[in-house]
């Protein structure tokens, strides 16, 4: 049996009961559907938490004060509530540990500004001139803050782009405005570009002061919040981690580790942390999705043999017009496949839309891979394969007699 | 060219055996014409089964061309189906829903030594030869009369160019007119084209128009004679 007589035979065979047909179709369609649209689901919330990490910087170390826990790395108490890490512990390390590109000490609160009346609650932070660099941050409008303006306290202020629109109006221009950050009056000197994400770790809601101007002004003392220093290369972020808790211990004369007045986050661990979590989701959703598929290729294969039943005559009449089994079973094959290969592409176009729909409509993101589509049209022609193949060796292996005698 | 040699065929049923068929032996030449009559029971379709290596015998030994059928894998059973012999059922059995052509096509895709291009000629020669109208090509084969459709199954078994054709009972469903239409065809077919026919009957008159008649009763040949 030629290929395209196979095929003829097949187009026929589907569209001789369409509607039949196209409800096993559908079910495929949902299978599909459902993988591509879930995994894209997983794929999109992992890839945001990647994103989300990598936007507060690359080969990022996070030194805060606080105590350390005994099994992790959470700080104990709120932030800057101790008052542990000093300007001195930032130029130690910076002078004190190899494989660094940058440290960058901040200083930060949470204070109500006032501007012509408007009011909002943001986090100050202080910062010195390394801190844009490490967290890839970029100026929209004006200019960051000089080491001049450091040294002499000036009261000078870059906005994110979020405080501006607060303060200000949308998308307006507040270079040379003044405002009142817990009462002390600044100029605003700078917008810095939006980086996405809201909430904790958002770069754009909040406002960049010069270091030491938030320890005289905002929170009064000489202690600061954090230190980020950035590493030269992933591959040296524990080696540095060790450095940088070698050197505070002994500055801080703590012999015992675990009993640090500091802890460091390293961002690679959350990273990869995170990335774990978000690789069983998806594998959780595939599964979801994969059961649906399996219940399609159910689907198939009953329809299959319903159809192999009712065609028994046509089988026997067939073979005794010189069919040979494999060619009755490549027929019942070569159908079930094309349903699930039909199903596969349909189910393909419409998960896409799904995809893309959640992604409009809901606050998840989603990410359509070129695996996530070529496993769907393997796994359904596969399906098409598995289920098929029962029904196929059934009606190859029919008598031609019995089954001419078959009513 | 088709030789039997104690051809017994039994089936077991219920723990009991029972022969169908029981030592049947018979020659066939080229080009004969021959009716095998019997009474409902006797054994005719299993025997005919067997003539068209759709079915093996129980013991004894059937050679077609020389070939000993018994001792074929399925495959090469089934290209002598193919290749050797048309079979006309009783209740001819056409695909429905598809057109006149399509069906006397159909076993073309099974014989892999007839090109493609071909096969429309071979149609149209096989639907001349057994005389159904131009215009009826293209109809649905269940938009045909019952003596239309066996004429359809007919040229379906012609259209391999078979050495011998079968046919079980072409004519027990059809009335005696259209009947001898039927007939009529074979008696062509076995005269002008030299097709070895083996038909199929109970009926005496139907038996009659063959040029030889072979009597079967219980699985057993009670008689074999020209007529
Ligand atoms: N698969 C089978 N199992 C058991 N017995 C069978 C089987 N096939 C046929 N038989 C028996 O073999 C006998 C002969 O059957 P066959 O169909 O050859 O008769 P026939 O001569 O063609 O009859 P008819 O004129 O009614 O068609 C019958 O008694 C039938 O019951
Ligand atoms: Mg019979």
């Amino acid at each position: 049996m030629i290929f395209s007589d196979l095929f003829e035979e097949t187009i026929f065979s589907m569209s001789s009961n369409k509607s039949r047909s196209a409800l096993t179709i559908l079910g495929i369609v949902i299978g599909i559907a459902s993988v591509i649209a879930l995994i894209s689901v997983g794929q999109g919330t992992s890839k945001g938490i990647t994103d989300r990490i990598e936007s507060l910087g690359t080969n990022l170390l996070v030194v805060m004060p606080g105590q350390q826990r005994q099994a992790g790395n959470i700080v104990r108490g709120g932030m800057g509530s101790s008052q542990t890490l000093t300007l001195e512990d930032a130029e130690a390390i910076k002078t004190g540990v190899t494989d660094i590109t940058a440290v960058a000490p901040t200083v930060s609160a949470r204070k109500q500004v006032a501007v012509k009346g408007k009011n909002t609650n943001t986090s100050i932070y202080g910062i010195d001139t390394s801190y844009f660099g490490i967290k890839n941050i970029e100026m929209e409008l004006g200019a960051q803050i000089t080491d001049q303006q450091i040294k002499s306290r000036a009261k000078v202020a870059v906005l994110g782009p979020t405080t501006r629109d607060d303060l200000f109006d949308v998308e307006a221009n507040p270079v040379g405005q003044k405002i009142k950050i817990s009462g002390q009056e600044f100029t605003v000197i700078g917008v810095t570009k939006a980086k996405g994400g809201t909430g904790m770790g958002s770069s754009d809601d909040l406002i960049y002061i010069p270091l030491a101007t938030a320890q005289q002004y905002i929170i009064g003392n000489q202690s600061i919040s954090n230190i980020n220093i950035q590493v030269s290369s992933a591959d040296l972020m524990s080696f540095v981690q060790a450095q940088v808790q070698e050197l505070l211990l002994q500055r801080h004369r703590i012999a015992d580790a675990t009993q640090a007045d500091f802890s460091i986050m390293n961002q690679a661990d959350m990273l990869s942390a995170m990335s774990s979590v978000a690789d069983t989701l998806t594998l959780l959703l595939a599964a979801i999705a994969g059961i649906s598929l399996l219940v399609g290729g159910i689907g198939i294969m009953n329809m299959m043999l319903t159809t192999v039943t009712e065609r028994t005559r046509e089988i026997g009449l067939r073979k005794s017009l010189g069919a040979t089994s494999n060619d009755i079973s490549s027929q019942f094959l070569a159908e079930s496949v094309s349903l699930t290969f039909i199903g596969g592409i349909i189910g393909i176009i419409v998960g896409w839309g799904a995809s893309l729909l959640i992604g409009k409509l809901g606050s998840l993101t989603t990410v359509i891979t070129l695996w996530s589509v070529l496993l769907s049209v393997g796994v359904s022609t596969l399906v098409g394969v598995v289920f098929g193949y029962y029904p196929s060796r059934r009606a190859a292996k029919l008598d031609p007699i019995d089954a001419l005698r078959y009513q | 060219m088709i030789k039997c040699e104690k051809i017994t065929k039994s089936y077991f049923v219920g723990g009991t055996r029972t022969s169908v068929l029981k030592d049947v032996s018979f020659e066939i030449g080229e080009g004969e014409y021959v009716a095998i009559m019997g009474p409902s029971g006797s054994g005719k379709s299993t025997l005919m089964h067997i003539l068209g290596a759709l079915d093996r015998p129980t013991s004894g030994q059937y050679f077609l061309d020389g070939k000993n059928v018994f001792d074929l894998s399925e495959e090469e059973m089934a290209a002598i189906r193919s290749e050797k012999i048309g079979f006309v059922f009783q209740s001819f059995n056409l695909l429905p829903r598809s057109t006149v052509l399509r069906n006397v096509i159909l076993p073309l895709i099974y014989n892999g030594h007839v090109p493609k291009a071909t096969r429309r000629a071979k149609a149209e020669k096989a639907l001349n030869a057994v005389g159904l109208e131009t215009d009826q090509w293209t109809h649905l084969s269940n938009q045909l009369s019952g003596g239309q459709m066996q004429r359809v199954a007919i040229a379906r078994a012609l259209i391999n160019d078979p050495s011998i054709i079968l046919a079980d009972e072409p004519t027990g469903n059809l009335d005696s007119k259209t009947g001898a239409v039927v007939l009529d065809t074979f008696q062509k077919l076995n005269k002008e084209s030299g097709h070895t026919v083996i038909l199929i009957t109970h009926d005496k008159h139907v038996a009659e128009h063959a040029k030889r008649i072979i009597e079967i009763k219980d699985g057993e040949i009670i008689s074999d004679s020209p007529c």
